[in-house]
């Protein structure tokens, strides 16, 4: 069933904030020049950490899966370029914890050769999605809207989850961010091609494409684009500038009226949500046969000299990406990974680039001022009329301050996106999601802890019980000793044993006598 | 009078029949309330508590034979959620001194080590491998970080090492309502 009118509804809440895109929208700063040294961090995506498939000193080609995982969620990395591998080692990481995690170091050798790729698949309308699936896990396609979620995992929704509807993700609504907006200005076609191939391995039968509405050049090249593909089933639909709605689950209420079921992935209600960015990824993979090795990103800000966008090879240390565009201005103050409403500030720039990173803000003092004080709760309700998430921020607050994790639970803590609408709006500046954070890591330390309690528990039981068995063991191997030597006992007189001892004493007593007999002859 | 009579005697014989019968249909093997004791104990069968291990320490508590605030890795928390659910009044913790907030687990120095298979034997948790006279190691993730292996290793070559932090286990803090934001924190709060 096609959607009539799509973008007609609208999601519950959220904020209009200055958008300030104009930093940087349309600005195409090129592609940054290889760095002499790569880090590519071994977990770049939701899931499992990848496992390294090379050792130190060896050569690797540009494209060359370097590590690879196999849990069922979770992504490859390749080689961004070709050069020798230095080592694998702890390095800082982009990651709100400041903390170092290990990487593989990669030196380019300078000569940018690839290694032998999979082959192109341009006739991918006859081929089985699941191969296509397959094709897209190669690449190492993650979500690049910023949750870097592995792609052929959403594409896998399973037989009993038909898609009538793929939703593209070109809202971009955090203010700062053009990215994506970019994208789709210059290489619509690219992610028409993109959205072709998602259609054919989710088999929809739709496919929405959501702009907001202050990104007019996008919409048009897209839709200009998706008009020369001859594409019936593929609308652009204008959707209003309002935060977040590029939020998964806002986007998908507004195109199509389905809400996402509370704890719920949008594949339970027939529909697939995919980043343009991440679209135009799956057409490298599939038509070229090549995995993603770059992204583009918005480095932009009062803080930044020259603010535009510009792709950048993973692994390259963001210092690096900021010199390009022009070095700090004397304004910079906070160096923040991702937007101004969902990205965590940085400690210094000497991290790598990640697949992950669609925006680097360096925010002058007045951009991104320090939170003020934060003062008592005076229960105004402005959250709960933001929050997109329709939950209750103020009670949630009120029991994660209490660590009262039971309760934050039960009124669904983790349907919470993070998005700080409530923060933001908050006269009192309340810090709610960092409560909201603190609560859900809190949460699934917990979970662990307690699934490690019950393995313990079962290892205990299982050890009581061996140690018991063997016990048991011991002692009937006793009992059957003991009773082998009362049996031989009772049959003691035919025992050749005793008969021979009293044998040789009956001969030691007749000798005895006679010798006594012999002395009395004398 | 005598119809009264009879039909409260014949009300109390059927409820009588009934309790009876359920007694026997719905009779709740083992007790609930040692299992719900032991859900709540972290399990480390660290043997602090006096008792050989988790189980007998609920089984005790359940028989009113030990007190609640024995239990140095469940914490002050593990002591609360007892007293919520035998509904006791909160004691303070007995030997708080052994109680450290950060985890650790048993790591053999392996060069040292002479496979005397003595801490496998102390392992309530069976997280050691080895046998006699080779390399003994500990399965980190199996490990509760109870310490009792480390008493019997004759060449002490047994440390209690604190669990990392890494990206997969880090927590984000409590923020601190009353005072500025950590640095770390997220903008626009």
């Amino acid at each position: 069933m096609i959607t009539q009118n799509p973008g007609r509804w609208d999601f519950h809440g959220g904020i209009h904030r200055p958008d300030r895109k104009s930093l940087s929208a349309g600005k195409f700063l090129g592609k940054l020049p290889l760095p002499e040294i790569l880090t590519l961090p071994l977990q770049q995506h939701i899931g499992s950490t990848a496992e390294p498939a090379v050792t130190a000193g060896e050569q690797v080609h540009k494209g060359q899966i370097i590590a690879r995982t196999t849990e069922y969620i979770g992504a490859p990395i390749h080689a961004p370029t070709s050069g020798t591998i230095l080592g694998i080692e702890e390095r800082p990481v982009p990651h709100p914890s400041g903390l170092n995690a290990p990487c593989i170091l990669l030196q380019a050798d300078g000569k940018d050769a690839w290694g032998e790729l999979p082959e192109p698949l341009p006739q991918y309308a006859d081929l089985d999605p699941s191969l296509l699936r397959e094709r897209i896990r190669w690449a190492g396609i993650v979500g690049l809207g910023g949750a870097a979620f592995p792609t052929s995992v959403k594409l896998n929704h399973g037989p009993d989850r038909p898609i009538q509807t793929l939703v593209i993700n070109g809202a971009e609504c955090e203010p700062y961010i053009t990215c994506d907006d970019l994208l789709m200005r210059e290489q619509a076609d690219r992610i028409v091609e993109g959205i072709k191939i998602l259609l054919h391995v989710v088999e929809a039968e739709e496919c929405l494409i959501g702009i907001e509405d202050n990104k007019p050049e996008a919409i048009a090249a897209m839709q200009q684009a998706v008009a020369e593909s001859a594409l019936r089933n593929v609308q652009v639909v204008q959707v209003a500038t309002r935060y977040p709605m590029g939020g998964e689950k806002q986007l998908i209420k507004v195109l199509t009226g389905k809400e996402v079921p509370s704890h719920g992935i949008p594949a339970e209600i027939g529909v697939i949500c995919i980043n343009v960015a991440t679209a135009a990824a799956v057409t490298d993979a599939v038509i070229a046969g090549r995995p993603l090795l770059s992204r583009l990103v918005t480095v932009t800000g009062e803080g930044i000299a020259n603010p535009g966008n510009l792709e950048v090879a993973f692994g390259t240390s963001l210092s690096q990406v900021i010199a390009h565009a022009g070095g700090y201005t004397d304004l910079a103050y906070k160096l923040i990974l991702g937007g101004p409403m969902m990205g965590f500030t940085l400690g210094n720039d000497q991290v790598p680039m990640t697949k992950g990173a669609n925006c680097l803000l360096l925010a002058g003092k007045e951009e991104a001022p320090d939170p003020d004080k934060a003062l008592p709760c005076i229960r105004c309700g402005k959250c709960v009329e933001v929050c997109p998430a329709q939950l209750l921020p103020q009670q949630l607050y009120w029991y994660a301050r209490a660590k009262d994790l039971d309760k934050t639970r039960e009124y669904n803590l983790f349907d919470c996106i993070e998005c700080g609408c409530c923060s933001w709006v908050c006269p009192s500046h309340i810090p709610l999601v960092q409560y909201y954070r603190f609560a859900k890591t809190e949460t699934w330390a917990m979970e662990k802890e307690k699934q490690q309690a019950e393995e313990a528990r079962r290892r205990h039981e299982a050890r009581t019980e061996r140690l018991e068995r063997l016990e048991q063991e011991r002692k009937a191997r006793l009992r059957q000793k003991k009773e082998a030597l009362e049996k031989k006992t009772a049959r003691g007189a035919a025992d050749p044993k005793k008969a021979a001892i009293e044998a040789a004493m009956k001969r030691v007593a007749e000798k005895k006598a006679r010798q006594s007999r012999e002395n009395e002859e004398r | 009078m005598l119809t009264a009579i009879l039909v409260i005697a014949a009300l109390s014989a059927s409820f009588g029949l009934l309790l009876g019968y359920s007694a026997i249909r719905f009779k709740v093997e083992g007790d609930p309330l040692v299992d719900q004791i032991d859900a709540i104990l972290p399990q480390t069968q660290c043997g602090q508590c006096g008792f050989a291990g988790c189980r007998p320490y609920a089984e005790a508590i359940a028989a009113g034979e030990a007190d609640i605030n024995l239990c140095p890795p469940g914490g002050e928390a593990g002591m609360l959620a007892l007293a919520d659910l035998l509904g006791k009044e909160p004691v303070p913790l007995e030997n708080e001194s052994n109680t450290s907030s950060v985890k650790s687990i048993a790591y053999i120095r392996e060069d040292e080590c002479i496979g005397c298979t003595l801490c496998i034997q102390a392992c309530p948790v069976d997280a050691i491998v080895g046998a006699a006279k080779q390399m003994h190691t500990v399965i980190a993730d199996q490990c509760t970080g109870c310490e009792l292996c480390v008493p019997p290793c004759p060449v002490e070559c047994i440390d209690m090492v604190p669990v990392k932090t890494t990206l997969s286990n880090w927590k984000w803090p409590f923020p601190d309502s009353m005072e500025q934001e950590p640095k770390t924190q997220e903008q626009g709060s």
